[in-house]
């Protein structure tokens, strides 16, 4: 048979082939119109061709690969709802971490599926376009596949009923959301950096490895298999982070000291998030992994570290942040969950004060803090709780300008102390938690002037449920907060004596006793 | 830990979230796709403005001319959420895989009669671009639309579109020639058959009103171009040579009887929200189908000859009816 044979494409010509070779320069539009975004950054690239494609994936070979793991985790998503898996975690107080988990996560899965979208269209390298998209769809993976995990949690707990209303409104979601909203509003290249490599390569570990290993330690099947079944989706987002750090450095000296600043942003803002992961691990699973002290160390300290001295030969240097943070990895934790403590009335998810045996776990943890600062505290909150008298901060807190964490952070060397900075732009006075936060702002003050500081408006009153009059003369601002939130009195306060605490324990009984 | 439950039947506390209890009117178990779907977009409360284009929210309804009264009334007829879709997909891929195998394995491409490939090949081949600009400006409607209903489906219909690129790139690989590839490249670059549709997607490209967009990408130029090639250009090399394109094409042409679907139910919602969006509809489709048919005609002479023009007329008959069925008279 007269039969041509066929050449043999090897896998990067194959893969140019079905990418870059599809693309071409416009010429009835100018480029520069086309892709409007990626010269105002700052950022030089003068070969897009230059671009190393971090994976090489197809999308027959996707959709092959992607069906396989969705088939999988929803057959053990059903087993797990229609076997009440919910009554084989260790403890009902576990449940709040899906609470936090909810709130925070999937809202910003959701934002990293758009903000993706958005690199997918305005990169103007096919290469860095297609991976962008790719990411953007596997986003919308995470944050469906979260829901659908804790959707059925929803069914039998308070207080995760509204978190797609509270995502915009809590105060204490706002750091999360100023995360965001800070990434996808800046440039095309900045939000590679933000998103892409400070939080998918520098942080990812220590925000996902915690919460999948707490669920798989407590008996949660669901969120562990959602958890363990996005990890080969964020091998590729790690490695596309990282290629995008690596072009913008290898395209032009000029690009490094930009690189470099948002780098020490990102890895800091990043940071600050990291509180509320702190305080999962430390308080709030009832099987405990490791500290966050430790996490922070192996996830940080040691792979972050080795990442740094990897990109030293760009030039590099690691994060002004980073000394900071091991300073803090042995406070911020304590102080979260305090800090979340003394607001019974504001937040979906419940809270307690440590048993005594969990005290002595975070003293053997914490050798050099816990009980020097936070043991008194936590023990004197207990009698107080004990004696009828539980804390309870009524005021609205103080937020960073930036991060829009509340103040609670101490000053660099000095535990007892908190730390407050602040800086004037157009005459009026702005408030930050350190001096990481500070610099940023004074970097970009008309960016984070702008920040939505939710006990500010509240008192201008742009915190009110519909049909609330601002300009009555009787309008007292906060006083439906919980309405504006739409949260549900019985998930708030103590855990002890809540609802969740009472059915969990009644419903193990009749599932577990003849 | 295991822990040997008893099978027992628990009342729920409730039976869905809150905002899609207020969205059903009831608290009554939702589909996976309205838990993965519905009112999740953050509407208010945005901390910045875009540095890229301040005049505007991060999302912001006022990015298209469509106004609506309910975003997440332009939902997904398919329920795809990423499961779904995923799935779907997976399933078609499995099927354009046996595909590919037989004809390579029953050595169909190379059994072509030469002057029918060359043919077809000038035809297909440039799909490929076609399809990439698809991918690119899908990927608008997706990053600038507002509510995940059309974002999503966008989203998804973006990579359908980077996979038709693909598949077209391994139809000119199946039939072994990495030349034919190039060109069509040049043929698309240069041209005269191709000229007027490159204009039209390079045009798509810089154009701001994102449902402006959809309805110039996917509902005039898709609505047109899939069934001249995939299925009458198909039909018409079935009969004279062999059914190896059709089976090489499989995916599209699913692929575009599925997607009418969503996008037909997206314009029906759309119009029916307001006579405002009805109009602007007409005016949109009126204005891109006017002009895809001139950016489609060489490409249709290509691919009919003479008959080229009785083709597109029958072609814009149909498309007129769609947007009938869609509530918008042409």
């Amino acid at each position: 048979m007269d039969m041509k044979v066929a050449k043999k494409l090897g896998l990067k010509e194959r893969y140019s082939l079905m990418t870059r070779d599809l693309a071409w320069d416009t010429t009835y539009q100018p480029m520069d119109k086309v892709f409007p975004q990626t010269t105002y950054e700052g950022i030089k690239i003068h070969d897009w061709d230059k671009w190393e494609d971090p994976f090489r994936l197809t999308m027959d070979a996707y959709w092959k690969y992607q069906s396989e793991k969705e088939r999988k985790l929803y057959a053990i998503l059903d087993g797990f709802n229609q076997n009440n898996g919910h009554l084989s975690v260790t403890d009902a107080r576990y449940i709040n971490v899906l609470k936090l988990f909810l709130g925070s996560t999937p809202p910003l899965e959701l934002m990293a599926a758009r903000g993706f979208s958005m690199m997918g269209r305005q990169m103007n390298g096919a290469g860095p376009r297609v991976a962008c998209q790719m990411q953007a769809v596997d986003e919308y993976r995470h944050f469906q596949t979260q829901i659908h995990s804790i959707s059925n949690y929803n069914k039998y707990y308070n207080g995760m009923d509204e978190f797609a209303h509270q995502q915009s409104r809590m105060w204490y979601l706002s750091d999360g959301k100023s995360f965001f909203d800070d990434a996808i509003t800046a440039g095309p290249f900045e939000f590679m950096v933000a998103i892409g490599f400070a939080f998918e390569y520098v942080l990812t570990n220590i925000l996902f490895v915690p919460f999948i290993s707490g669920a798989a330690y407590n008996g949660d099947m669901a969120a562990m298999t959602v958890g363990f079944s996005a990890q080969s989706d964020e091998a590729r987002h790690m490695t596309l982070g990282l290629e995008c750090i690596k072009f913008m450095l290898e395209q032009d000296p000029d690009n490094l000291p930009i690189v470099q600043r948002w780098i020490d942003k990102w890895t800091w803002r990043g940071t600050r998030k990291l509180a509320s992961v702190g305080m999962m691990m430390d308080y709030m699973l009832p099987k405990r992994i490791m500290s966050f002290k430790e996490a922070w160390e192996m996830y940080v300290e040691e792979n972050g570290g080795a990442l740094f001295k990897d990109l030293a030969r760009y030039g590099i240097t690691i994060p002004k942040c980073f000394s900071q943070t091991i300073e803090e990895k042995e406070h911020v934790s304590h102080q979260s969950w305090i800090g979340f403590y003394m607001k019974p009335q504001a937040t979906p998810f419940h809270t307690w004060i440590p048993t005594p045996d969990e005290m002595d776990w975070l003293s053997e943890k914490y050798p050099n803090t816990f009980d020097k600062y936070y043991r008194p505290v936590l023990e004197f909150f207990d009698a107080q709780e004990k004696a009828g008298n539980r804390f309870d901060n009524k005021t609205a807190p103080m937020n960073c300008q930036v991060c829009v964490s509340t103040m609670k952070f101490n000053e660099p060397g000095d535990p007892m102390e908190m730390c407050f900075r602040e800086s004037i732009y157009n005459g009026e006075k702005f408030h930050t938690c350190s001096d990481h936060c500070k610099e940023i702002f004074d970097n970009e003050p008309e960016k984070y002037s702008q920040t939505f500081i939710s006990s500010h408006q509240v008192l201008q009153g742009n915190c009110e449920p519909d049909g609330v009059d601002v300009n009555a003369p009787d309008f007292e601002p906060g006083r439906h907060m919980l309405d504006y939130w739409k949260l549900d009195k019985r998930a708030l306060g103590d855990f002890n004596g809540s609802e969740d605490q009472k059915n969990f324990a009644a419903w193990r009984e009749q599932a577990t006793k003849n | 830990m295991a822990i040997d439950l008893r099978t027992v039947s628990i009342t729920p506390l409730r039976q869905t979230f809150g905002h899609l209890a207020r969205r059903m009117g009831a608290d009554k178990p939702a589909s996976r796709y309205i838990e993965a779907t519905m009112d999740l977009q953050p509407v208010e409360n945005y901390h910045y403005r875009p540095t890229w284009e301040p005049q505007y929210d991060i999302f912001d309804t006022t990015r298209t001319a469509i106004t609506m009264k309910d975003w997440y009334a332009l939902k997904d007829p398919r329920q795809y959420y990423y499961g779904t879709w995923t799935l779907a997909r997976g399933r078609m891929q499995e099927v354009a895989e046996g595909d590919f195998d037989l004809v390579d394995e029953l050595g169909l491409a190379a059994a072509y009669p030469p002057a029918g490939k060359a043919d077809a090949l000038e035809v297909f081949l440039p799909l490929r671009h076609v399809a990439w600009a698809s991918n690119l400006n899908k990927a608008y409607v997706s990053s600038y639309g507002y509510g995940i209903a059309i974002s999503q489906a966008a989203c998804y219909a973006s990579m359908d579109q980077l996979g038709v690129a693909q598949y077209v790139t391994r139809l000119g690989i199946a039939f072994d020639d990495l030349d034919a590839l190039a060109n069509a490249k040049s043929a698309w670059l240069e041209g005269a058959e191709w000229q007027e549709l490159r204009r039209y997607v390079e045009d798509l490209m810089v154009e701001k009103d994102w449902f402006e967009v959809l309805v110039a990408q996917d509902f005039a130029l898709e609505g047109l171009l899939y069934p001249l090639i995939y299925e009458r250009y198909n039909e018409k090399l079935n009969a004279a040579y062999s059914p190896v394109f059709s089976m090489l094409t499989r995916f599209q042409r699913e692929w575009f009887g599925e997607t009418s679907k969503w996008l037909d139910a997206v314009l029906k919602a759309a119009g029916a929200d307001n006579p405002d969006n009805k109009e602007q509809l007409a005016t949109w489709m009126r204005k891109w189908r006017d002009r895809a048919v001139v950016a489609l005609k060489p490409v249709a002479a290509l691919a009919f000859g003479g008959e080229a023009e009785a083709v597109m007329a029958e072609l814009v008959q149909n498309l007129n009816a769609r947007a009938a069925k869609a509530g918008v008279a042409l």
